[in-house]
């Protein structure tokens, strides 16, 4: 009964976006004020039976009705509760579910958070937010539908999860990613609906800008976890694979980096209007093919959903609607008149320029990358795979062409600004910078090492530039005291992102400059030397897990006469898929990680073992996290909460709705 | 002026044709040719032995042919399946594909060594006449030496039981294996 009510519930909210789709449009062509404001409350309808079907689903998992193909195909009766729960986004079809949760929970933040805003505004970004919504509900009823029961054979117990997404990871991970992902969808409904109304303006950047922001800022933080868990939880340590999935998600971060650094310019500026809302188009079409790519199996990746050609059509229609539909919206209607607002060659539009410029090239590298292969099968000439010596070749040298700027950027002024004035401020910083970037690599190894001085001067430079900005607002050295009013949650949000996109460099060098790893074969009791660590197998045994079997290994890690940590890696065999799994052993600090995995026992008493010493590879993660966190603390700012235009009061005036 | 707002449009409509294409495509399949046909000939030296081999040592068959490396990390997680399975008497041959002989030679002895024979292939010409899209990658090589199925990725027990038994298996098994294919 409950999966009925789940897709009885389902089918509700597909009548509710489909009526937010078609009657706020047309209230907004015919100035019918009762159709437009019905707009937030069909969003809310969309939220709340969306909502339904997914309780019913996690219902269905965590009381393992096995007659719900997806549970079964999913889940197991020995799985713990939590594992029950995440399993539910761990396939395509619940994860759909998730997709279209999350997307009608960003409906209801619009409607709730724009009270100030013009009601035609609000009645149409929430109308293409319900198309989408509609896409998105008929994709899952009519090839994906999570609700499938499996009669009248009823599977006495479930395949279990995949043991790779048996992991807190992956219960945070997905959620966090398609926030980012969908939230995308919140600034590119902005620009459709100021393309439709004519009015691409500077308020038009400013409402969209905090959602682009928070959108922005969680798809970081999806993409920092994503690459967290892989580490940690794959067993060999590495932390990014320009796999297509991952190219996938990372392809709309780029061009939000982008999207969030232009909105900037055309709030305060006004001009890149055009730019800014074909940025906006782009960023969230990238969200939807991402999802085309991982779920029609057109390319081959690790962690593909399980493909379906029919599927894929129907993404693909759905894709050639969105995508051509809104560019051909941004042909007719884009602002063709050259704004008359000017800005010479050595200014903060020029810098900001050379960020989109940069942000957009990666992608269309990324892009390339990622669609290559399929272009030579689609033309017959040959199978071919696109590894991670071309992405690297071609996105390190864009991304440190890049930094250079960001130091400059925050300090730069709007308009017109002196090439000498910028030396003048950063000569002193940049002397110090240079000086570090020479002696720090010395005290990482006995050999200099050119990349990491290269890391350390340009990760150093971009921090530089972030402090001397603080040092000019606090006023220090002025006499007044310090004037911390300055430090607006803009400034702090930015400061904090862009310190944390130079901690992902200096992280991202050092362990690729500086890892070491062995593979052995030990006994109990064989020692073994790594990165300055003594690595000592003390014991080896086997525990029983609730739905596993696991070989654990014991290794003592010391320096010279101080113990440093006691690390159990685990080899584990799940009972119901069979299927072995390496859980790695880490013990973490800010400068190292001391990573082991246990890979075969090769002969009696003899395991294969993977030792790796990672120098300062948690500032990947920091500083993602410091970017995600200092785009969420943005939002915060005063200026997005003082929205309201005599405009929108005059428009809630005349329909009765003030408020 | 009003022509270039239309260029996103139009690179859009590129993209969506090669995805419509890609759709009609299984990026795993072999390229047609090669299914059928004999194992290409070649003249590359033996890991272990260094002795210059060709297709004909490929013996005997039917046999998988696996093409692996040690800077393939998926090729570790396969490997205790490859042992197992030459534990099981079913013959296979490596294709040490794009690597460093010393370390793939380091690689067997420290995690054992399931292959009958290794065919060097250093610069992955051998790949390359095969249509190795990366690795790992297996090949199911017919009783009279021709290439009857390819696999991409790791080859695990599920894999082997659904797509490779039947080519080992007893005539009897062989005609249950296709029934429950036709059945599927």
């Amino acid at each position: 009964m409950i999966p009925e009510i789940g897709h009885l519930a389902l089918i509700i909210a597909f009548v509710f976006a489909m009526g937010l789709a078609v009657i706020p449009m047309w209230g907004a062509v015919r100035g019918n004020s009762a159709a437009l404001n019905l707009a937030p409350t069909l969003a809310m309808g969309v939220l709340l039976f969306v909502g339904i079907a997914f309780a019913m689903l996690a219902v269905s998992f965590l009381k393992d009705d096995f007659s719900v193909a997806v549970v079964a195909a999913n889940s197991n009766s020995l799985l713990p509760a939590i594992f029950k729960f995440s399993a539910l986004w761990g396939n395509h079809e619940g994860s759909l579910l998730l997709w279209v949760l999350i997307l009608s929970g960003w409906m209801a933040a619009v409607s709730w958070f724009s009270h100030g805003l013009p009601s035609v505004m609000v009645a149409r970004v929430l109308s293409v937010m319900g198309m989408i919504a509609v896409g998105f509900l008929a994709f899952s009823l009519l090839t994906s539908n999570p609700f499938e029961r499996l009669l009248p054979n009823i599977p006495l117990d479930g395949n279990d999860l995949n043991p790779l997404l048996q992991d807190p990871g992956l219960i945070i991970h997905p959620p966090l990613l398609y926030m980012g992902y969908v939230g995308l969808s919140v600034p590119f409904a902005f620009a459709i609906a100021a393309l439709l109304g004519g009015r691409l303006d500077a308020s038009w950047a400013r409402w969209s800008r905090p959602w682009t922001n928070v959108a922005w800022g969680f798809l970081s933080l999806g993409i920092m976890l994503g690459s967290w868990w892989a580490y940690y939880e794959l067993g060999w340590g590495g932390w990014w694979f320009w796999d297509p999935v991952e190219n996938a998600s990372f392809m709309p971060w780029l061009m939000g980096t982008a999207l969030v650094h232009s909105l900037a310019v055309t709030e305060k500026r006004g001009v890149f209007r055009a730019w800014t809302v074909l940025l906006a188009i782009f960023a969230f079409s990238l969200s939807l093919l991402g999802t085309f790519l991982v779920r029609s199996g057109v390319l081959t990746s690790v962690h593909a959903f399980a493909s379906d050609p029919e599927r894929g059509l129907f993404i693909l229609i759905f894709l050639a609607l969105v995508i051509g539909g809104s560019l051909l919206l941004y042909a007719l209607r884009a602002p063709t008149v050259a704004s008359r607002i000017n800005y010479t060659a050595v200014s903060r539009e020029s810098l900001l320029m050379v960020n989109n410029l940069v942000f957009t090239v990666s992608t269309i590298i990324v892009l390339l990358g990622t669609l290559f292969p399929l272009v030579m099968d689609a033309f017959s000439l040959g199978k071919y795979s696109v590894g991670p010596p071309y992405f690297n070749a071609v996105f390190v040298p864009l991304m440190a062409l890049v930094m250079p700027f960001m130091a400059v950027g925050p300090l730069s002024r709007w308009r017109e600004d002196s090439a000498a004035r910028w030396l003048h401020e950063l000569l002193v910083p940049g002397a110090v910078v240079v000086v570090f970037a020479l002696a720090l690599p010395l005290l990482f190894g006995a050999r200099f090492n050119v990349w990491i001085a290269l890391a350390v001067l340009l990760s150093g430079w971009v921090a530089i530039g972030v402090l001397k900005d603080l040092w000019r607002r606090l006023g220090v050295g002025s006499g007044y005291g310090l004037r911390w009013q300055t430090l607006t949650p803009s400034f702090l949000g930015m400061a904090t992102a862009h310190l944390g996109f130079a901690s992902v460099v200096m992280g991202a060098v050092v362990v690729t400059q500086l890892n070491e790893e062995r593979d052995l074969l030990m006994k109990v009791g064989d020692v073994e030397f790594l990165g300055g660590y003594r690595f000592e197998l003390t014991a080896l045994s086997r525990q029983a897990g609730p739905n596993y079997m696991a070989d654990q290994a014991v290794f003592e890690i010391t320096q010279g006469d101080k113990a440093i940590a006691t690390l159990v890696p685990e080899k584990r065999r799940y009972f119901a898929s069979g299927q072995m799994m390496t859980e790695a052993a880490i013990d973490g600090s800010v400068w190292r990680d001391l990573y082991i995995a246990l890979g075969e026992p090769v002969e009696e008493g003899a395991w294969a073992v993977r030792l790796q010493f990672k120098p300062m590879v948690r500032w990947l993660w920091l500083g993602g996290a410091l970017i995600g966190l200092g785009a969420l603390l943005t939002v915060a700012d005063r200026r997005y909460r003082r929205q309201s235009t005599s405009q929108s009061a005059a428009i809630a005036e005349a329909t009765g709705l003030a408020g | 002026m009003r022509v270039k707002r239309f260029i996103p449009l139009a690179g859009f409509a590129l993209l969506a044709l090669l995805l419509f294409k890609g759709l009609s495509i299984d990026p795993t399949a072999l390229p047609a040719a090669r299914l059928g046909q004999p194992f290409p000939d070649f003249s590359q030296p033996e890991l272990l032995t260094e002795e210059v081999i060709g297709a004909s040592a490929l013996q005997p068959r039917p046999a998988l042919v696996n093409v692996w490396a040690t800077w393939c990390y998926s090729c570790r997680v396969e490997h205790p399946y490859l042992l197992a399975l030459a534990a099981q008497g079913v013959p296979i041959y490596g294709l040490n594909y794009k690597d460093e002989s010393e370390k793939a030679r380091q690689w067997l002895s420290e995690l054992g060594d399931p292959y009958r024979l290794n065919i060097t292939d250093r610069d992955g010409t051998v790949g390359l006449d095969l249509g190795v899209y990366g690795a790992p990658e297996t090949y199911v090589l017919g009783p009279d030496g021709v290439i009857l199925h390819r696999h991409v990725g790791v080859l695990d027990e599920a894999v082997f039981e659904r797509d490779i038994r039947r080519f080992f298996a007893a005539p009897g098994r062989v005609a249950q294996a296709s029934a429950q294919e036709g059945g599927e």
